[in-house]
């Protein structure tokens, strides 16, 4: 764990420098280009801003009235037999049809139970090895009208499913 | 990001349980003052957001500009053979699940879909000359699938949302899931690489 965590420190910086330097090297006007894209950036995260507003007042009022807890207490016998954070049960539903309505459970979460609890690591690294199955597969298959989808759905279930069990077993690792 | 229908219904049924929740719980109260706190919490996490989706999306511009993205999908030819052992050789489809591919390990979902959709597109009118009878018009191919499959595996190599959502809310060290998180991704992949190979070879048509 202690590499991982020596691997993890170096990888932006070094990311940052070889981009650098290749754009050096072929001779790119770096810094026009930085601005170009930087630009974009800002215009994506505006464009997110309202749809973040609304979903976070939505797990706003769902922790606020006590629902979200409610609703970890009422499934953790059963999940406990499985070994499954109950209160992880949400953010994991919830991904499945939306990034942004899970981006705002998971910071729930990083409020509830702190950014580097165990449960904060699990949340962030099923995040990042999830894609939002039912997004995704409408998005792309409305595109060419298909409807009879196959084996899609049973794969992105199992690739989910294997992410969940990767992500639960490294944070518990990170932790211990 | 644009999102289907299913989010009005989604949204619809949060506030709905959380408002009737506390209403019933006693906790209206903090059901209005969560209401007031969280808009402000969204925006000061958009401003983190900006700084960081603006620092990344910078640096993969200079990097587009650079050529590597352009010769990273070129270095994806034997990755595309192995996973659609059944589409053509020099199919234009190719390149455009190459980039989408690359675009995603690369952290930019926004470049991604467009060029996942044309590979879709392609692949349809690749059934279409396939296909003897129109029967089959609405089924997904075996490539099709594939795609997605790996695409919902997740291929982001470095988190980078997930990274300042850690630093806003206090992580002492932000970054430090990185390489577990490319370790989680290619376990996820690695799933879903297999489960196509062994769908794709049962040939199922």
């Amino acid at each position: 764990m202690q590499f991982l965590l020596y691997l993890s420190n170096y990888m932006i910086p070094f990311v940052v420098l070889y981009v650098i330097l290749l754009g050096l090297i072929n001779k790119v006007p770096i810094f026009d280009e930085f601005v170009k894209g930087s630009k974009e950036g800002i215009r994506v995260v505006v464009e997110i801003m309202p749809t973040l507003i609304g979903l976070m007042v939505a797990v706003g009022v769902l922790r606020g009235s006590g629902a979200l807890e409610a609703f970890a207490g009422w499934i953790s016998p059963v999940m406990n037999v499985i070994h499954f954070p109950a209160d992880l049960v949400p953010l994991t539903l919830v991904k499945l049809f939306s990034a942004s309505a899970a981006t705002s459970l998971l910071l729930d979460i990083y409020k509830q139970f702190g950014t580097d609890s165990e449960l904060g690591l699990a949340a962030s690294l099923f995040m990042s090895c999830s894609e939002t199955i039912f997004y995704t597969m409408s998005v792309y298959f409305m595109a060419v009208q298909v409807k009879k989808t196959r084996w899609t759905l049973p794969g992105a279930f199992l690739a989910t499913a294997a992410g969940i069990v990767a992500s639960l077993l490294l944070a518990h690792g990170m932790v211990h | 990001m644009v999102h289907g229908g299913m989010l009005n219904y989604i949204w619809g049924v949060m506030i709905l349980i959380g408002v009737i929740y506390g209403a019933l719980n006693g906790t209206i109260q903090e059901v209005g003052d969560q209401m007031i706190s969280s808009t402000k919490e969204a925006i000061s996490l958009c401003i983190v957001m900006a700084g960081v989706t603006a620092l990344w999306m910078g640096m993969m511009q200079i990097a587009t500009s650079a050529g590597l993205i352009e010769s990273m999908t070129d270095k994806m030819e034997p990755v595309i053979r192995y996973l659609f052992p059944r589409l053509p050789k020099k199919h234009a489809s190719r390149k455009y699940i190459a980039a989408n591919m690359i675009a995603n390990v690369l952290g930019l979902g926004w470049a991604a879909t467009p060029l996942g959709l044309k590979a879709m597109k392609e692949l349809k009118n690749l059934e279409k000359e396939r296909a003897l009878t129109d029967q089959n018009k609405n089924r997904a191919s075996d490539e099709m699938c594939t795609f997605l499959v790996i695409n919902i595996s997740s291929l982001q190599l470095i988190p980078v949302n997930i990274i300042a959502y850690r630093s806003q809310y206090g992580s002492v060290n932000p970054s430090a899931i990185i390489a577990p998180a490319i370790l989680a991704t290619m376990v996820s992949t690695f799933a879903a690489v297999v489960f196509c190979r062994i769908m794709n070879r049962k040939g199922s048509r």
